[in-house]
């Protein structure tokens, strides 16, 4: 016999609510003719041509894409390797480097930013794109090996051991058995290191070197100095860029479930 | 086998020992230094930097820190053990589509949704407008830029990190456990706290941490939606390395704010995924 309560499914019901309607907001008035949002001017694409004619913007996108790809990239396969080994072995060494994998995890972005900005000051390290980068790199790679270790949970190590009585070397226990079982779980990873630096801006704010924009950066300055409107329809972009990364990932983490 | 070992270790161990750990001990190391007026460091051994501190009136900046991270806490955790509970109680398939459509808003930048906020509080904005209208506002009231404002943002924010591990906790209650209670007469109330509650309370714990450590650690938040009168410690910290550039300062206070923070962590240390799963299980659905 289930009671059906009606008060949490209420909640909920908000809840949703809640977090669509600045989302909806934002959309509409991407295409809202007027300045004011709360006036509905007609319909428009102009907020549209004025971003596309925006040049620090499609920089600032340019710089994004390089940053978030090298991150991704480089933080997968630390964050990988690191997941694995603190799986595998369990020694004192990867105590100390669980710990050190979890730090960043609890480290409040702000302290991170501030800490990396002296480090690179203090060690004469030109702020640039390299610098937002190397600080990506160093909060994501936690990110992808905790969600990496976590595959490990049913992990039957024997068939590690099974491998090299056969005789497969180490390259080939990576390629052959560690990567296909960990798929899943790295691409997930890697999926997470990709919204966390896309999002991340006060990391990349403190470790930016001059005209090294990102397009949070600039969406930053835009709140600040004005021009809403053509935020809203680089925010509705933004947002039908997210629904569409997020349908392929689905769809291709569903397929690799599947083989396992 | 041990140079096996060595060899997956390595990378990330150096990556995060040189990028991640000197960093922070470097902050801490900073702030014992002294500075001259234009933000150069001297080679100088002081406490300066913790007497300034002292001077700052800093009190209010950081009770606001924490009494808002509170509320933010509170309020998650009103609101999402009810939905967390709602929702594991629906059809499988109805729970997948609900988990769905409760993370893919969280998926869109941050900023963007610190600014959807800022348009829909704005005077001219689309809440103004309703709460004149039902009379609940005077015209002249302002939303944008208090308190309440950065409150409600940091809600938004971090709700659903509240959510993922109440929800996680209540899939994995027994809720056959519920029925037992009220056929042998308990009250619905007496059900929530002293069968429910206690079940989840791992789950509550992650909630906890998860809204509560970023909570204290936020500055974009109320730099976007705050007012002057709402700025937090972050917004203290970053103020200290661009306008004052007292770098030695801003060091100071971080190793404050690194002491706040690691005192409930010190939970999470022995828990340790719970923190790591809160943005994780965004990724996972």
């Amino acid at each position: 016999m289930k009671k059906k309560s009606v008060l949490p499914v209420l909640i909920l019901a908000g809840i949703v609510i809640f977090f669509y309607l600045p989302l909806v907001v934002l959309v509409v008035n991407s295409f809202n003719a007027s300045r004011v949002s709360s006036v509905w001017g007609g319909f428009s694409l102009k907020w549209y041509e004025r971003l596309f004619s925006d040049q620090n913007l499609l920089r600032s996108v340019k710089n994004t894409v390089l940053v978030t790809g090298i991150s991704v990239l480089c933080s997968t396969v630390l964050g990988s390797l690191a997941g694995i080994s603190i799986a595998r072995f369990k020694s004192r060494l990867q105590k100390v480097h669980s710990v050190f994998i979890a730090l960043p995890l609890i480290m409040p972005d702000i302290l991170i930013g501030i800490s990396l900005l002296l480090f690179f000051i203090s060690f004469r390290i030109r702020l640039s794109l390299l610098t937002i980068i190397i600080g990506h790199i160093t909060f994501c790679v936690s990110y992808v090996a905790s969600t990496v270790q976590a595959r490990f949970q049913n992990f039957d190590f024997s068939l590690i051991e099974a491998a090299q009585d056969l005789g497969a070397g180490k390259g080939q226990i990576l390629w052959k058995i560690y990567l296909p079982l960990l798929a899943p779980g790295i691409l997930s990873g890697a999926m997470l290191a990709m919204t966390l630096s896309l999002d991340d801006f006060i990391i990349s704010f403190f470790t930016a070197g001059p005209g090294a924009s990102t397009l949070p950066i600039q969406i930053y300055s835009m709140i600040r100095h004005g021009s809403p409107p053509v935020i809203n329809a680089l925010s509705t972009l933004f947002i039908a860029f997210t629904f569409i990364v997020l349908l392929f990932y689905q769809r291709i983490s569903r397929r690799l479930n599947n083989e396992n | 086998m041990r140079r096996n070992e060595f060899a997956l270790t390595m990378p990330s161990f150096l990556w995060l020992a040189v990028f991640f750990i000197i960093p922070s001990a470097l902050i801490i190391l900073i702030s014992f230094r002294g500075s001259d007026s234009y933000g150069v460091l001297l080679p100088v051994w002081t406490v300066k930097a913790y007497q300034s501190l002292a001077g700052m009136h800093l009190m209010p900046v950081i009770l606001r820190t924490v009494r808002l991270s509170l509320y933010t806490t509170v309020i998650c955790l009103l609101l999402a053990v009810p939905a967390a509970y709602g929702m594991s109680r629906m059809s499988r398939r109805m729970q997948n589509i609900l988990l769905l459509i409760l993370v893919v808003p969280f998926w869109t930048n941050f900023l963007i949704r610190i600014y959807a906020w800022k348009v829909l509080l704005h005077p001219d904005g689309f809440i103004k407008h309703c709460l004149v209208w039902a009379g609940f506002l005077d015209q002249g009231a302002t939303l944008l830029y208090t308190e309440g404002a950065v409150l409600l943002v940091l809600v938004y924010t971090y709700l659903p990190f509240a959510l993922l591990p109440l929800y996680s906790a209540a899939g994995n209650f027994d809720f056959t456990l519920l029925d037992a209670g009220r056929d042998l007469g308990s009250s619905t109330l007496q059900l929530v706290t002293r069968v429910y509650l206690p079940g989840i309370r791992q789950g509550i714990i992650n909630a906890v941490l998860v809204v509560f450590i970023p909570a204290m650690g936020s500055y974009i938040i109320p730099e976007i939606v705050g007012g002057p009168s709402s700025e937090m410690l972050g917004n203290k910290i970053a103020r200290y390395v661009f306008v004052d550039r007292n770098i030695p300062r801003a060091g100071a206070l971080s190793g404050f704010l690194i002491l706040m923070i690691l005192l409930p962590s010190l939970v999470s240390l022995v828990n340790r995924d719970s923190l790591a799963k809160g943005r994780k299980e965004l990724v996972q659905t």
